[in-house]
């Protein structure tokens, strides 16, 4: 979310501040003092939208933060998030955020397999104090009730949140489901990658950055019915080699092979207990599912981008980032039929490649 | 002119072999003079005599063709260009051009009105045709009735008509109509009008005996019928909508006093649209109503939303095993104390999946109701429930675990009776996960049941958590056949020391279904019964306003 420095600020305070204020509270567990904060902000004059966008939102991202980094646990990290969601509530029935429904109904939800609502819940709070009728749907929502509930309320527009870029092929089924049905998506999450680039691939009718700029968007030009002769093959026609299909359906036995394979290839391994194992396994099995997702959406870079990311999480979990190149040249083999996973796999070994002799390369 | 027909007819010319050719044929010079014409054009045009400027004695495009033929150089058009015809007469002539060797034009006038006739036919009709294909398209594509009510107005003020509505029947008193201009956008109203009071539009909207579309006197329109700022009404037809066995509405097609009346065929092609857009509509009704009765239905099945009761924190969450539902067989509730007892948690899981356990859990659910009286002995419950399922039509089973949890101080006693159910685990302050020590055979099988009840003392932040089988028979992992397991939920439980009981239980929720990925499951059910976290001064730092402690 951006940050950008609002006129409403009562007392010379900035928002800034307030939500240093609100971090503490919520990383201390105090729902109470949290609560308190943005009530006094609103009594006190504070633009409603821009508690949500330049305090919580903030806040949210900084728990986030705390908790990739280490600094909190899996506890603290729900404890804050559950305070922040308290607040949100809490604003709402203020008295001071009056809202009447001026414009049309848009339908708020994040995908199959999404677990982080609270983006989505705040782009919901933002859309109703821009006068939409809003019906809030939550985390982690299949598709099938998505439509069933579209059917029903004859929704204008679906806003749909997904922050984890394996999640991306659920999340086209879901945004072709909609407009099949004539109703428009907007969508938004980091799981679109840099600008929005993977939200354009799979058809949706409109992208943005943040809660703020959604609602402008929305209010600027309505979004217009999708047409309804498209197929969302057409979106992704190299589909058709089926790489996507055959390394989704068989990422199990994939796993185990490599897996096998990899114990042979590393003599360390023999000495993991059997929660490294599984911790190692895990990481097979997502790498096996962003290259399956790199392959839905015939993007290279989705995949090197892991690669790396994953490198760094493994040095500094202590784990030899060099067993990727093993991984990565093991599983090269199962796949070798398959020109787009090869393509792939090679471009990631090369980062890996260059990564690890930068790395050693660096003075100690 | 006698002349020139004459020696046309007497003196066949080697120069001029059409004298009697069946087609037009006129002879123009480079300046647009006719030099020759034959039989066929003196009588097309009969003052097209030879020396006559073209332009003066042949309608204008031929006379333009001629100019544009005749340039010189790279700005000609020798070849006769396919598209070029035009009316001379009330029929239409498709005009080809020959260069002579003289530099005179030869043109030659083929009359195709006939075939144009064809064409234009065929052009409408696939034009209809589209329309009709477009319109299945978008009324399939949606099972909403106000969205059905907006493409039938929308399509028809395109195609059909200068501005359209479309009236759905109505219970009420209030009757919902969508109208639209063409090039317009639809919009719903709802009128206080009795349909009666319309010419046909009663019987349409009742739907039987089926009547035919009916033209209205616009003059005896009532004026909610007319659009604002349509003008003089030309026409009105009413067509019913024909539904499934339901009423399913009218379409009324308004045009405009300035635009053409409606023909038969048009008449004919509004039927069909309007079967189309009739079946949607009836379709989407249906949903609605089917909706409406599975909502209610389904109201008193699905698991109810937790919160605090009484100084205790509960939280619960469900996940069918498909995906399409929302309910299945497993079940909870939380049954609130009355001032100073305890309140009754229940959670379980029926024998099977689906609305038939969905069924049976509402069944277990409205006995335990009635047998709260008893909630103080969960042994004697239990037996009573035992006995209730035997004598039910029902041949499934059930296990369950019943809770009794009160606030007392800051701390939550509670009283745990497992009737073979997964044993619920307790998550200390220091991430020590504890079985609570029941044991008691399942309901519904057997004559007789027996239970062991555990008592235990849950201190500020300790919680005790109920869930069923459903999330350690998870199948899944990264290996993608190895069950979440009992092991691998203590462990997770470990590190969720301290988190609130909302937390914990979309965390064990989370991380079954992260195992599971996109493989089939049981029911899951989870719920978390904590003692509320009292507030330290030590946790919040100096800059913080407003402490508090509890």
């Amino acid at each position: 979310m951006s940050i950008s420095t609002p006129p409403a600020f009562p007392c010379g305070g900035r928002p800034e501040q307030l939500a240093d204020q609100l971090l503490n509270a919520a990383l201390a567990g105090d729902e109470h003092s949290a609560i308190e904060l943005v009530v006094r902000a609103l009594d006190e004059g504070a633009d409603p939208e821009s508690i949500l966008l330049d305090v919580i939102a903030p806040v949210q991202g900084k728990v986030g933060q705390e908790w990739a980094e280490n600094r909190i646990n899996v506890a603290q990290e729900h404890a804050a998030t559950s305070i922040n969601e308290r607040v949100i509530t809490a604003l709402g029935v203020h008295p001071a955020v009056g809202t009447s429904i001026t414009r049309g109904r848009i339908t708020v939800a994040c995908v199959d397999g999404e677990w982080h609502a609270l983006p989505a819940r705040l782009l919901s709070e933002v859309l109703k104090l821009r006068g939409w009728r809003i019906d809030y749907l939550g985390a982690q929502l299949p598709t099938p009730h998505l439509i069933a509930h579209l059917h029903t309320t004859g929704a204008d527009v679906v806003a749909l949140s997904s922050s984890i870029a394996t999640r991306l092929p659920t999340t086209h089924a879901a945004i072709s489901a909609c407009q099949a049905i004539g109703v428009p998506v907007l969508v938004g999450g980091a799981a679109f990658g840099p600008a929005g680039r993977y939200a354009k691939l799979l058809g949706a009718d409109a992208w943005a950055p943040d809660a703020r700029a959604a609602a402008d968007q929305l209010a600027r030009s309505p979004l217009s019915r999708p047409q309804l002769d498209h197929q969302p093959i057409d979106d992704l026609p190299h589909l058709a080699d089926q790489e996507y299909t055959l390394v989704t359906r068989n990422s199990d036995s994939l796993v185990r092979t490599v897996f096998a394979a990899l114990e042979d290839a590393l003599p360390f391994m023999n000495e993991y207990s059997d929660l490294q194992r599984e911790r190692t396994a895990e990481d097979l099995a997502s790498i096996i599912e962003f290259l399956a997702t790199a392959l839905y959406l015939d993007d290279e870079d989705l995949f090197t981008g892991f690669i790396t990311w994953t490198a760094q999480v493994l040095t500094a979990r202590g784990v030899p980032a060099q067993s990727l190149r093993p991984t990565l040249h093991l599983l090269a083999l199962e796949l070798k039929d398959f020109p787009r996973a090869t393509r792939i796999l090679r471009a990631a070994t090369r980062t890996v490649t260059t990564r690890h002799s930068s790395e050693a390369g660096k003075p100690a | 002119m006698d002349h020139t027909r004459a020696r046309t007819i007497a003196e066949p010319d080697a120069d001029f072999p059409w004298g009697a050719a069946p087609y037009p044929v006129l002879v123009v010079d480079v300046d647009g003079a006719l030099v020759r014409r034959n039989d066929a054009a003196a009588v097309l045009l009969p003052q097209a005599a030879p020396g006559a400027p073209l332009v003066d004695v042949a309608p204008a495009w031929l006379a333009a063709a001629h100019r544009t033929v005749h340039l010189p150089g790279p700005y000609g058009a020798p070849d006769a260009d396919p598209g070029l015809s035009g009316v001379i007469g009330g029929r239409r002539f498709e005009a080809h051009p020959s260069v002579r060797d003289d530099g005179t034009v030869a043109w030659w006038l083929v009359d195709d009105t006939d075939h144009q006739l064809v064409r234009d036919a065929l052009h409408k009709e696939r034009k209809r045709t589209a329309f009709l294909a477009k319109a299945s398209s978008a009324l399939l594509s949606t099972l909403n009735l106000g969205r059905c009510m907006d493409v039938t107005a929308q399509m028809a003020a395109e195609c059909l008509a200068d501005a359209a509505l479309a009236i759905a029947p109505s219970r009420g008193r209030r009757l919902p109509v969508v109208t639209c201009l063409r090039g317009g956008m639809p919009e719903l109203s709802h009128r206080s009008v009795d349909p009666d009071d319309v010419p046909g539009l009663g019987e349409a909207l009742r739907g039987f005996p089926p009547v035919p579309a009916r033209w209205i006197d616009p003059s005896t329109a009532p004026q909610w019928l007319v659009p604002e700022g349509f003008g003089p009404v030309g026409s009105i037809v009413i067509t019913p909508l024909p539904g499934h066995g339901v009423p399913a509405g009218a379409l009324v097609l308004l045009r405009r006093a300035k635009t053409d009346s409606f023909s038969d065929e048009e008449e004919v092609f509004a039927r069909l649209f309007a079967a189309r857009a009739g079946a949607a509509m009836s379709a989407a009704r249906l949903y609605a109503e089917q909706t409406a009765i599975t909502e209610v239905l389904m109201r008193e099945l699905l698991p109810p939303t937790l919160h605090q009761v009484s100084g205790v924190d509960f939280a619960g969450r469900y996940r069918p095993s498909a995906d399409h539902e929302r309910i299945g067989g497993d079940f909870y509730d939380v049954h609130p104390a009355t001032e100073g007892e305890a309140s009754l948690v229940a959670l379980g899981d029926v024998c099977g999946k689906g609305l038939e356990a969905a069924v049976l859990t509402g069944k277990i659910r409205s006995t335990l109701h009635a047998l709260l009286p008893l909630a103080d002995d969960h042994q004697r419950m239990l037996s009573l429930l035992n006995t209730a399922l035997l004598n039910s039509h029902h041949a499934r089973f059930a296990t369950l675990v019943l809770a009794s949890a009160v606030l007392r101080g800051n701390e939550v006693d509670l009283k745990l009776t497992s009737a073979g159910h997964p044993t619920p685990l307790i998550i200390r302050g220091d991430g020590t996960v504890e079985e609570a020590d029941t044991r008691g055979t399942l309901v519904g099988a057997i004559r007789e049941v027996s239970a062991r009840t555990a008592a235990v003392t849950l201190a500020p932040g300790e919680c005790c958590v109920l869930y069923t089988d459903g999330i350690t028979e998870a199948k899944g992992g990264p290996m993608g056949d190895v069950l979440f397991g009992d092991e691998r939920l203590k462990r997770a439980l470990s590190a969720c020391a301290g988190m609130t009981a909302e937390g914990i239980v979309e965390h064990v929720q989370m991380l079954a279904a992260q195992w599971l990925g996109n493989r089939r499951h049981d029911d899951m059910a989870v719920v978390v019964i904590a003692a509320p976290r009292t507030h330290h001064l030590s946790a919040v730092n100096g800059h913080t306003r407003g402490r508090f402690t509890g």
